[in-house]
């Protein structure tokens, strides 16, 4: 026992990771062969498409074939796949005639400020608010976090994005023409990170900042209230399973104060549950992106990949879902990661 | 007693529930002189751990003090404010908890959950209160405290936790603690050494304790005046001694009557005598032991729960398995009664190897029905959504292959008369039934198909006393009315000395000692089963001083 | 047995009145999406562009669209097909996850622990993204998003039966059970699952409401059913480019319908949790 306490958080820590990373190959495995099959069984042929384009006969169409290796068997056809991927060449796109890996990787920042400030935004309401809800059960402020639960989970992203643009951008007009990241006009600031708030910041256009700022409330806002509601009702019901508790009795039987109680006793074991579902809560936000995304014409990676898929342009789907996977993973580790060292019950096993 | 130190005049204790007011406490007054032990026992439901709570403000949202008064050193804190009893628990009066690892934080190191007690209370810093820490934990006895201050309550064992529990307890000396059924849940060994423990802290710091239990062996033993509740109400309270010698409450005497002791049988538990023995079952030439078992084992991944254990058992005859948590009893169990696989061995029922029939498939084999098996917690023993008629039905129907009609309800009602179930009750859900009906339908369900080994699995561990003493009565009279063998489960060796001829002590997995039952319980053996024996609290002092 | 689940029924719904009303909703949404032929004022699908972009009015309750189309009527037909693809989705992935899941947890072992283990990692995934890749791959069908809404939905049945049938197989009277003969598949069917249904009706109920959500933020954007057939999430989409104009009725009207029936789902699910627990039965 004494030998495991010597080995330290940290090592555990190190252990748990490395040992997730495993398990995780074969999903990420599984996401690969999901969308090399994807690629194969998608409706149209790519070829065909794609000599199209050029307005070209059955000749052309087999040399483009020949060209993107279609006439190889499959099993070979997965392999170069894999090698591809590993390589981080995900093929081009025909929409943009650009690399996916380039469009990715330029439009990803945008997806992920986006659902960065919603997470934040969801969970610096959702924690105070379930908190409270637990400490005062059946007062009003509980009544109003069970309403908005009950509320947040009913209403689509894409709808209540829309009433806030009818809200705040015609109606009240408090918000910008709500397209895109920043006003068409408006000087970009230099991509240092590709996050704008950061960018802005980094060079002190604080202006620019007001400007990137003003355009990403409302998406960001639509998002948050699509998960706030799982974050608080997990929060709020953590706490309540706390609070009663017995070692919290017995923390009260020692006569601690009522705030070490909640905040030292009872609120960091409630904390653990809710850092659990925010990996599941994250994920779920990247799947929403989509939607917010198309309804704020937000140029992030899921409006590339929705472009592409509804024009039969499968190669940055198939980009897409693998950096979601990619996403997936590192989120997963890292809210593993969080765990063990919050709950020092977690074993590696 | 001129200036009690806790004094409870006339507690009323209410719940608001779903089903309307539940009045839990109904009026009960005790004293206690400071440096004072009293045991508060009762059974389930007699409103002896919400006195404690209401003492100490703990009640849950739901109950409220509704009558009466609590004086503390001459102070009423029956409506103390939160400040003041921020300043009273802890400090002045403490408590010692059921379940001793859910009563420490999980994720909050031991060394830290006593600096958290003890600076509650005092100015001490941060180190200051991690070296009174240690002293605290030297002062429970914990081995290599000094390492175990940075563990979690999760790295220790139950007895550990419960150490670490009352080091915070008395942290701060308090003059009162209130000790809520502290060992329940603990092995006897582990109990012995934590009361031993507990009660030698008080005496040398010259606290008061209040011992609330529902053995009243533990009150016997580590206090000097006991209370007897029942239904919310003090029924008799007096000195431990003349008590229990003379207990004058119709309660207190049925109690005490109830109470397995060293000495008692069956017949003395309910008052009763024993149901005439039908002839033993005529014995079959030619034919050996009912149950052999040989060279059995069985391991959980690297953990051997049982180990190279061999016996036999002949028809009708009683044997009874007692061990502690971790002895591989219910794994031994598990594994004749056919639910469970060996590793290794061999199980002969009637000379044939049932052992060789996997589990899995045992549902089909014709011995299924001679081997049935009686569980621990009526709670759970039984399917939620069956009613007593259709549990008792189950085997009928699968194992006799028989269909509805009168034969199937004919063999269900004397199966539940002979368990002593009213027939009315037969159309009732489990949750409709109370703890001891509920053992009645799981017992009637087990014998329906008349089996000839019935495996009992701590069949009374779940119940109180008085209803443990009735089924026990029971179960004695359907073996020697029916000529069933017994398999006795059970971690009391009380029990299993009154309902068994034979006793096999496991430790670890092995037979640490087997012998007839008297023979044993009188004069053990091996050190280990002296200790186990030694470790039962008893309540009649005289006749522990005679055989100590 | 029935009867007194009917009676406990109605007892609960006296003393719960919004589980009573979330009842009454769903069962008037189904009876609207059966009856849509009736109950739809106008044609859902005949245009008049003379008509188009009105506000709600007397003869339009909700409005008109670009192309002058009754919003109403447009509603009430997309009631069907939006309701039709949820439940079919839903008991397709209930039926194949809760046997699929009781069976895991009821055998444990190798085969429990893998499936275990890909139900979690199936879970965690942007399960939408995953979605919209299956509709992808398997074609612009209807019956495509059906199958994905269903695929998506599966983890949390194989996972919820397996967590409940796990805790239970060891208990008392499921052993009692074997003891009794009971074969294997038959406990796992007839004891275990009868007893882990409850639980997973409270599931079915907010997985229909989420099922709901899916299927119309599918067709929001632009996969699955096509224009010009009435489905929620396509009226929101075409609404979408009228927003900023200020015509909010085209986006508001369908967002309304999708908010109370997922809503309606959501709350009879809460309430059925007290309605099936005989437990609280007195």
């Amino acid at each position: 026992m004494s030998e495991a306490r010597a080995q330290g958080p940290l090592r555990r820590a190190a252990r748990r990771v490395g040992i997730r990373l495993l398990s995780a190959l074969p999903a990420l495995f599984g996401v690969l062969v999901f969308t090399f099959i994807l690629m194969r069984v998608l409706p149209g042929d790519p070829a065909v498409f794609f000599a199209a384009g050029a307005a070209g006969g059955q000749a052309e169409i087999e040399m483009v074939r020949q060209q993107m290796g279609l006439d190889r068997p499959l099993p070979e056809q997965l392999l170069r796949y894999l090698w591809d991927v590993a390589r981080g060449e995900l093929g081009m796109s025909m929409t943009t005639g650009q690399p996916v890996r380039t469009d990715l990787l330029e439009r990803l920042p945008a997806s992920l400020e986006l659902t960065f400030a919603a997470l934040l935004l969801a969970l610096g309401l959702a924690l105070p608010l379930g908190v409270l809800a637990a400490l005062r059960p059946g007062s009003p402020v509980d009544h109003l976090v069970r309403f908005l639960c009950t509320l947040g989970v009913c209403v689509p992203t894409f709808v209540s994005g829309l009433l806030l643009v009818y809200v705040f951008y015609y109606l009240l007009a408090w918000a910008p023409d709500p397209t895109g990241r920043l006003d068409v006009f408006a000087a970009t600031p230099p991509g240092i990170t590709g996050f704008l708030l950061v960018d802005f910041a980094l060079v002190r256009d604080w202006e620019g900042w007001r400007a990137a700022a003003a355009q990403i409330v409302l998406p960001a806002s639509t998002m948050a209230l699509f998960v706030l509601a799982p974050l608080a009702r997990m929060t709020r019901a953590s706490m309540l399973a706390v609070l009663g508790s017995e070692f919290i009795r017995t923390a009260r039987s020692l006569g601690l104060s009522g705030r070490r109680v909640v905040l030292v006793y009872a609120l960091r074991n409630a904390l653990i549950p809710v850092l659990t579902i925010s990996g599941i809560v994250f994920s779920t936000m990247l799947g929403a992106n989509v939607l917010v995304e198309k309804v704020f014409s937000w140029p992030g990676v899921a409006s590339y990949a929705l472009d592409a898929l509804l024009a039969s342009d499968y190669a940055p789907v198939q980009g897409f879902v693998l950096l979601m996977a990619a996403i997936f993973v590192a989120v997963n580790l890292l809210v593993d990661l969080l765990y063990g060292v919050a709950d020092p019950r977690a074993s590696v096993a | 007693m001129s200036e009690p130190l806790l004094s409870v005049e006339n507690l009323h204790v209410r719940f608001a529930t779903r089903g309307g007011e539940v009045h839990a406490v109904r009026g009960v007054s005790l004293h206690l002189a400071a440096g004072e032990t009293l045991g508060v026992v009762g059974e389930s439901g007699s409103g002896k751990s919400v006195t404690a709570y209401a003492i100490t403000h703990l009640l849950d949202r739901a109950g409220r003090i509704a009558e009466g008064r609590i004086l503390f050193a001459g102070r009423d804190i029956t409506r103390a404010g939160r400040h003041e009893l921020r300043e009273l628990r802890g400090a002045a009066i403490s408590m010692v908890f059921q379940n001793p690892r859910a009563a420490l934080n999980p994720i909050r190191r031991v060394g830290e959950q006593i600096g958290d007690a003890l600076r509650a209370h005092t100015g001490l810093t941060r180190r200051a209160a991690r070296e009174r820490a240690l002293e605290l934990l030297e002062a429970v006895r914990i081995r290599d405290a000094a390492a175990r201050l940075d563990a979690y309550p999760h790295e220790l064992s139950g007895g550990m936790c419960q150490r670490v529990m009352i080091a915070m307890a008395i942290a701060c000396a308090p003059r009162l603690l209130i000790a809520d059924e502290p060992t329940t849940g603990l092995d006897v060994t582990t109990q012995k050494t934590v009361m031993d423990l507990l009660s030698g802290l008080i005496a040398e710091r010259g606290m008061a304790m209040m011992l609330i239990t529902h053995d009243l062996g533990l009150a016997a033993q580590y206090c000097r005046r006991v209370a007897v509740m029942e239904q919310g109400r003090v029924v008799e309270e007096g000195p431990t001694a003349a008590l229990f010698r003379a207990p004058r409450h119709p309660y207190t005497r049925r109690l005490v009557a109830a109470s397995p002791t060293r000495h008692s049988t069956v017949a003395d538990l309910v008052g009763e005598a024993p149901a005439p023995a039908a002839p033993p079952p005529a014995p079959r030439r030619g034919q050996g032991p009912l149950l052999e078992v040989q060279g059995l084992r069985r391991s959980f991944g690297r953990v051997l729960a049982v180990d190279d254990v061999s016996f036999r058992l002949a028809p009708g005859e009683s044997l009874g398995l007692v061990g502690e948590s971790g002895s591989g009893k219910t794994t031994l169990s598990r594994m004749i009664c056919r639910l469970l696989d060996a590793s290794a061995g061999r199980i002969l029922f009637d000379g044939e190897d049932i052992g060789a029939i996997p589990a899995s498939r045992f549902h089909r084999a014709p011995q299924r029905r001679d081997i049935q098996i009686v569980f621990q917690d009526p709670n759970d023993s039984l399917n939620p959504r069956f009613t007593a008629f259709q549990a008792i039905a189950h085997p009928l129907r699968r194992l006799e292959g028989m269909g509805e009609g009168p034969a199937l309800r004919a063999r269900v009602e004397a199966a539940a008369r002979r368990c002593g179930l009213p027939l009315d009750l037969l159309a009732r859900f489990p949750h409709q039934l109370s703890g001891g009906q509920k053992a009645r339908v799981g017992i009637a369900r087990a014998i329906a198909t008349r089996p000839r080994l019935l495996v009992l699995d701590e069949p009374t561990a779940a119940l109180d006393v008085s209803v443990q003493a009735v089924v026990l009565k029971l179960l004695d009279d359907l073996r020697r009315q029916d000529g069933m063998a017994y398999l006795f489960v059970s971690h009391d060796l009380n029990v299993v000395r009154m309902m068994c001829e034979r006793t096999i002590v496991l430790r670890l997995g092995r037979i640490e000692e087997e012998g007839p039952s008297d023979a044993l319980f009188a004069a053990p053996r091996s050190a280990y089963a002296r200790e186990l024996l030694d470790a039962i609290p008893h309540f009649a002092p005289e006749r522990r001083e005679a055989t100590a | 047995m029935s009867a007194s689940t009917l009676r406990h029924a109605g007892y609960v719904l006296r003393g719960n009145p919004v589980t009573a009303l979330a009842a009454a909703g769903a069962l008037a949404l189904l009876f609207v999406a059966v009856f849509a032929d009736w109950l739809a004022p106008h044609d859902p699908v005949a245009s008049n562009v003379a008509n188009a972009l009105r506000p709600p009015s007397a003869a339009h309750w909700a409005g008109t669209d670009q192309l002058g189309r009754d919003i109403l009527s447009r509603l009430i037909h997309a009631a069907r097909i939006d309701l039709a693809i949820a439940f079919a989705a839903v008991s397709l992935s209930f039926l194949l996850g809760a046997v699929i899941g009781a069976v895991c947890g009821y055998l444990g072992g190798m085969t429990d622990r893998v499936v275990g283990r890909v139900v979690d990692v199936l879970m965690a995934f942007p399960l939408f993204v995953l979605a919209m890749a299956l509709v992808a791959a398997l074609g612009n069908h209807v019956q495509n998003i059906v199958i994905a809404t269903a695929f998506i939905n599966l983890p949390f049945y194989i996972r919820f039966a397996r967590a409940e049938v796990n805790v239970r197989r060891n208990l008392g009277w499921v052993e009692a059970a074997r003891a009794s003969g009971e074969p294997h598949l038959s406990l796992v069917l007839r004891f275990l699952l009868p007893n882990v249904l409850p639980a997973m009706a409270v599931q079915i109920s907010l997985n229909l409401g989420w099922a709901i959500l899916n299927a119309a933020g599918l067709s929001f954007i632009g996969l699955g059913i096509t224009p010009p057939t009435p489905e929620w999430g396509i009226m929101v989409a075409e609404g979408a480019r009228f927003i900023t104009a200020g015509h909010w009725w085209l986006v508001a009207f369908p967002g309304l319908a999708l908010m109370l029936s997922v809503l309606c789902f959501n709350l009879l699910g809460d309430g059925l949790r007290d309605i099936l627990d005989p437990r609280m039965r007195t």
